[in-house]
């Protein structure tokens, strides 16, 4: 080494990306039921994955909920709630107890996943941790992203390497990759439904803009292994090739 | 200064070993001193490779706990005064490495040695990591077929992210592809991965290409590296790999099925 002093931390103003579990219903088991039937959809997409629960319907509607038996039901399923939103003062007091973070509840940048379907849950929505969000420079990435990493942009996204299957790019703003996609892609994580995905050969596991996502199997032969650009119209995801 | 060099995959079974034997072998007979570390805590596999797991005393892990010094531990190789053998112990588990000894044992040897070769165990735990952590190349041992290119995928993940180089921002590891056990005729038959697919999915530095070879388990057998098997195809595949490293230019070799090379040269289709 050369000597120099290396620091042994450093804080930065971060943002963090969790689906939001919206609660109409106050019927624990039902829920789980539910849950389980998204999470075997996308078991990738959920397992292990951090999880914000809403109560804020629950309780416009005055419904009860116990906060320990739903947090130990979400932990059952490989979910690890990391927040609560829109509770009232006794469920916040028990989310404290359980070590459960209290959400103060924005949720403007929220997008629901699916427009056909009931909206009973919001896999990919943004979420908030730190409030002073801002729209930082593009970050360039010139190595490729391997399977098992991960990157995430708080601005735009620059990727001149090839993205492997089983790699992970977000960016709060639009993401363009200049080279092979073969894993996943989700731009506009906080919400930015103008935000775009480019890329010059689509091979994608998944793309997603708002939280408004296709899988591969959702993507048609025509635009697959082609240039194309992505991006929403009217909570669709629209993929046009690029000539 | 000693360059460390990792001999990886993710996968396991792949050729990491018998590439570990041949490549130690190959830069040490051309005149560079060469150490070869058995990483494979609990397998001890390299010794039988080199021949030499009867003159295996003390191990690495004897080294890393202060129970014997590094001289009493390494094994001059049978073969080639200029290679020395670190050989793994087979009665420890494999938490009996740690990142600093390992650390302290390559400074060591750096002060005499010019290459060190790590044999990597498989996966992409602990033993990989130690493996890799403090190299500056990665030979990364590839067989034509998806679950293994996929390994050497996410290990290549791991080198560019969680190395010594990496978490200190140096220069990045340099990575070459070796791609072993290849075999033309079932590329042919849609069997096997070609190297096109390969590269296209990896897209790294190709070092050479290792065909599927006989001689291979014959040298182990006789537990001498198989590039001293100077007339085999695979001996020769790893003298042109080690010629590579070093920076020679040479042409790739055993890509194309003899049934497919007669094809071309009488310009059938
Ligand atoms: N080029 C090759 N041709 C034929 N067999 C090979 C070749 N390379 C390796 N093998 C065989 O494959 C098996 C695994 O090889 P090894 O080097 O021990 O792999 P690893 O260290 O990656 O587990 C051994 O039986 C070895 O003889
Ligand atoms: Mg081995």
């Amino acid at each position: 080494m050369d000597g120099s002093q290396s620091p042994v931390l450093e804080l930065k103003s971060s943002t963090f990306f969790a689906p939001v579990l919206v609660l109409y219903s106050n019927e624990v088991h039902l829920i789980a039921e539910k849950l389980r039937q998204k999470i075997s959809g996308a078991p990738d997409f959920f397992n292990n994955s951090a999880i914000l629960f809403d109560l804020t319907e629950l309780n416009n509607k005055g419904m009860q909920i116990d906060i320990e038996i739903l947090a130990s039901m979400l932990r059952g399923l490989h979910l690890f709630p990391i927040g609560i939103r829109g509770g009232n003062d006794a469920q916040q007091k028990q989310a404290w107890t359980l070590s459960i973070p209290v959400d103060s509840g924005r949720s403007n940048g929220s997008v629901l996943l699916e427009t056909q379907s009931k909206p009973d849950i919001q896999p990919e929505a943004p979420v908030e941790i730190i409030k002073e969000v801002f729209r930082a420079q593009a970050t360039l990435v010139t190595q490729p992203v391997r399977s098992g990493q991960r990157i995430y942009a708080n601005g735009d996204l620059v990727i001149l390497a090839q993205v492997s299957a089983g790699a992970e790019i977000m960016a709060e703003g639009n993401i363009h990759v200049y080279n092979t996609l073969r894993g996943r892609a989700l731009a506009g994580v906080q919400g930015d439904t103008a935000a775009r995905l480019f890329c010059l050969d689509l091979q994608a596991e998944l793309i997603s803009i708002a939280g408004i996502y296709k899988t591969s199997e959702d993507l048609k032969d025509a635009v697959k292994k082609k240039p194309v650009q992505v991006f929403l119209q009217e909570q669709a995801l629209i993929i046009v090739q690029l000539d | 200064m000693a360059r460390v060099v990792v001999v990886t995959s993710g996968k396991g079974g792949v050729g990491k070993t018998t590439t570990s034997a041949a490549i130690a072998m190959g830069l040490a007979k051309r005149g560079h001193k060469t150490a070869v570390i058995d990483f494979d805590v609990g397998l001890r596999n390299l010794d039988l490779i080199m021949g030499c797991e009867r003159r295996v005393v003390y191990d690495f892990v004897n080294v890393i706990n202060g129970e014997a010094n590094l001289n009493q531990a390494l094994i001059r190789d049978k073969n080639c005064n200029q290679l020395y053998i670190l050989p793994a112990s087979q009665t420890r588990d494999k938490d009996a490495l740690s990142l600093e000894g390992v650390g302290r044992v390559l400074e060591e040897l750096s002060k005499e040695f010019k290459y060190i070769v790590c044999d990597s165990p498989a996966g992409i735990e602990r033993g990989a990591y130690l493996a890799m952590y403090y190299a500056d190349d990665a030979l990364v041992v590839t067989n034509p077929e998806v679950s293994s290119v996929r390994d050497s995928d996410r290990m290549l993940g791991i080198l560019a992210s969680k190395s010594r180089r990496a978490e200190l921002a140096m220069d990045p590891i340099k990575e070459y592809l070796l791609l072993t056990r290849y075999d033309p005729s079932r590329v042919d038959s849609g069997e096997m991965l070609s190297l096109e697919d390969v590269q296209e999915i990896l897209s790294l530095h190709l070092l050479g290409i290792i065909p599927e070879s006989k001689s291979v388990l014959t040298a182990s057998n006789a537990g001498v590296p198989v590039i001293l098997d100077e007339k085999s195809d695979a001996g020769q595949a790893y003298a042109d790999v080690v010629a590579r490293y070093l920076g020679e230019k040479r042409p790739h070799r055993f890509i194309e099925s003899k049934k497919g090379f007669l094809r071309k040269l009488f310009g059938g289709k």
